[in-house]
């Protein structure tokens, strides 16, 4: 028995709330019904300065006509079940922590200090491992690109340990 | 005889010559690395147009979007892999060719193709364009109301994934598109109190999130995937004995990628698919498909490359994206101050034939490039992602950032860059949130605006003929690919 038949049936005595089917219509359904419920907090114009719809109408509809087509693509899971998909592998989530970090290293050390950083953290957990190819990535590339940026678009990017010393000089 | 000097203009400067030729080639490096092409290539250089005049921005973008839909035959036939998803249909026969040691024939096939079909796209474009902006002077607020619901429900049908999958991305594009405040009140919505979000959300950081970092993340899952290069000698023209076989087929492709194109929303993926599926319909040896048959090559390149010229109808004559890739090049036009309808074609025709004629020379260009360059080009696979992909990141994140100098946009596109990755591995495709997204604002507008025309009375869009046919195809729209798909299922 290959490893899909393995899976698909060890998904057919899946709980249906473990189905990706229920886990992404229930995800899009739910965060659609808050958003629906925060489109009534939204300002009102006055009768007298209204013409046509209210600003929070045409939101609605949308966000009404989302949880509607997610319904019925839910419903239609169950004559067509959805392909299973394999298990994320680990670079993955790795790449996904990279972002985390790149963003919270932007925010508090240097932009361009986050993005070397991430360049040389994906490019070894994606397998590489000579390090000229890693100095290239997280060095030199972004040094290249900073000056392209810099001097061709005229772009000033945000303070940061790196940036205010090349602004500085 | 004016229009035609217009046309060929870009050949008398040399700068505009040299943008063609850069955007040529960069067009191709892009269509020939999986995972990225025109659109995400187009929405990572809209920062460096900034620098050029309003021509030769646009002319860059046209330039990258017919090359890079080309470049992507290159890796389909030799390493069975889409450089695009417009070269898709070109893998069935493309790779099995070249498996049987003709990849040279069956590179010249594509490259041939691909050139006959730009040209005859362009030829369509020079003139339905201004029959279609002519026809636009027709058009009020309600009348552009119903073509953006007839380009909406178009999304329906665009081939990648379910139909009412794409009505949801497409749905959640406009949903996009209402955040910030609102453009006749200035009443905010979705903001949460985040100043900077009072503005909306701009085009590009969701376009690269959608499209470059989603498909990062995508190639993190699959690492280990090995490619098979086939060996290419050197491109070769294609024999009079293939000539006689595809001509007919090059033609007929080059008509429906042209009319595909021309749809609202399709683009050179759909045109591609029925181009080669009417080619094996058609051909007297169709058992020959998916072995190597070089009319399914021409089939598949002529139809994709004809979509190009075909989508820059309604987004130059009505301001309506034809694909995701002609959304870029619409945001493009606005940030540059072009605002493209039928006022474009009265007021500044020089613009729009230097336009059509930089994108017919394009065709030129990367017919030449693709001949004499595929073997070089083709190495550019060779290019490891562990190292490509950090870089391209490191240009998404400075190029998102430099549009507005926000860093709240790099968030953005991160942000999207996740939704785009779980959209597309749970069957979504993002091209829906795309067009939607550049949509919403004419949708709604045009809604409230023909809502205060018909002092709120819904009923009164039935009463004008233009509207009425536009919703009778949105109708044909949504319940075509329903039924399609009934068919196939039966």
């Amino acid at each position: 028995m290959n490893n899909v038949q393995k899976q698909k049936r060890a998904n057919k005595s899946l709980p249906f709330f473990f189905k990706d089917e229920f886990k992404v219509s229930f995800i899009i359904i739910l965060i659609s019904t808050v958003l629906l419920i925060s489109t009534f907090s939204f300002d009102i114009v006055p009768p007298i300065l209204n013409r046509g719809i209210q600003p929070a109408t045409f939101p609605k509809g949308l966000l009404v006509l989302i949880i509607v087509l997610t319904s019925i693509v839910y419903y239609l899971s169950f004559k067509k079940p959805w392909e299973i998909k394999k298990k994320l592998p680990q670079p993955f989530f790795l790449t996904l922590l990279s972002f985390v970090f790149f963003i919270f290293i932007s925010k508090t050390l240097d932009f361009f200090l986050a993005i070397s950083l991430l360049s040389v953290f994906v490019s070894y957990c994606w397998g590489e491992r000579r390090v000229f190819y890693l100095i290239l990535v997280s060095i030199i590339f972004p040094i290249i690109v900073f000056i392209f940026f810099e001097t061709i678009l005229g772009l000033r990017f945000p303070p940061g340990i790196i940036t205010n010393i090349y602004y500085q000089v | 005889m004016e229009n035609l000097y217009l046309m060929f203009a870009p050949l008398l400067s040399s700068k505009l010559m040299i943008v063609l030729v850069f955007g040529t080639l960069f067009g191709l490096i892009l269509g020939v690395l999986p995972g990225l092409g025109p659109t995400t290539g187009g929405a990572l250089i809209l920062p460096f147009t900034m620098t050029l005049d309003p021509l030769s921005a646009i002319v860059l973008l046209t330039a990258i979007y017919c090359s890079a839909t080309y470049g992507g035959a290159i890796t389909a036939v030799l390493i069975n892999t889409p450089g695009t998803p417009a070269a898709a249909a070109t893998c069935l026969d493309g790779y099995p060719l070249a498996q049987k040691g003709e990849a040279g024939r069956a590179l010249g096939m594509a490259t041939v193709s691909s050139t006959i079909g730009g040209i005859f796209s362009v030829i369509v474009l020079v003139f339905f364009a201004p029959l279609l902006a002519q026809l636009a002077y027709e058009f009020g607020q309600p009348e552009y109301f119903a073509l953006a619901i007839f380009g909406l429900t178009m999304l329906a049908s665009i081939g990648e994934g379910s139909p009412i999958k794409n009505l949801i991305a497409g749905a959640f594009g406009i949903l996009i598109s209402t955040i910030g405040k609102d453009f006749m009140t200035s009443i905010e919505r979705f903001t949460y109190g985040i100043n900077e979000l009072s503005e909306g959300i701009g085009f590009i950081p969701v376009v690269v999130g959608l499209f470059a970092i989603s498909e990062m993340l995508t190639q993190s899952t699959s690492l280990d995937q090995i490619f098979k290069r086939v060996a290419l000698k050197a491109v070769k023209l294609p024999s009079i004995l293939d000539y006689k076989k595809t001509w007919k087929t090059i033609l007929r492709s080059s008509g429906i990628g042209s009319f595909i194109g021309v749809l609202p929303a399709e683009g050179g993926t759909v045109a591609s698919l029925i181009g080669y599926s009417e080619a094996k319909r058609w051909s007297k040896n169709p058992e020959e498909f998916g072995k190597g048959s070089v009319e399914g090559i021409a089939g598949a390149e002529a139809a994709n490359n004809a979509a190009t010229g075909g989508a820059m109808v309604p987004t130059l004559a009505l301001g309506i994206p034809g694909s995701a890739t002609t959304a870029v090049i619409l945001t493009g036009l606005i940030i540059h101050g072009v605002r493209p309808g039928p006022d474009l074609f009265r007021e500044q025709p020089e613009f729009l034939y230097g336009i059509f004629g930089s994108m017919l020379i394009a065709n030129i260009l990367f017919f030449i490039f693709g001949f004499f360059g595929a073997k070089i080009f083709a190495r550019i696979t060779l290019v490891p992602n562990k190292l490509l992909w950090p870089m391209i990141f490191a240009v998404s994140v400075c190029g998102t950032y430099s549009l507005s100098q926000s860093m709240l946009d790099v968030w953005i596109m991160l942000f999207f860059g996740v939704i785009g990755f779980f959209m597309r591995r749970y069957g979504f495709s993002v091209v829906p949130v795309i067009i939607g997204l550049i949509l919403g604002e004419l949708v709604e507008g045009t809604l409230r605006q023909s809502l205060v025309i018909f002092e709120g009375n819904w009923l009164l869009f039935l009463t004008r003929p233009i509207v009425v046919t536009f919703f009778i195809l949105s109708l044909i729209a949504l319940i075509f690919p329903l039924l399609r798909k009934k068919k196939k299922y039966e």
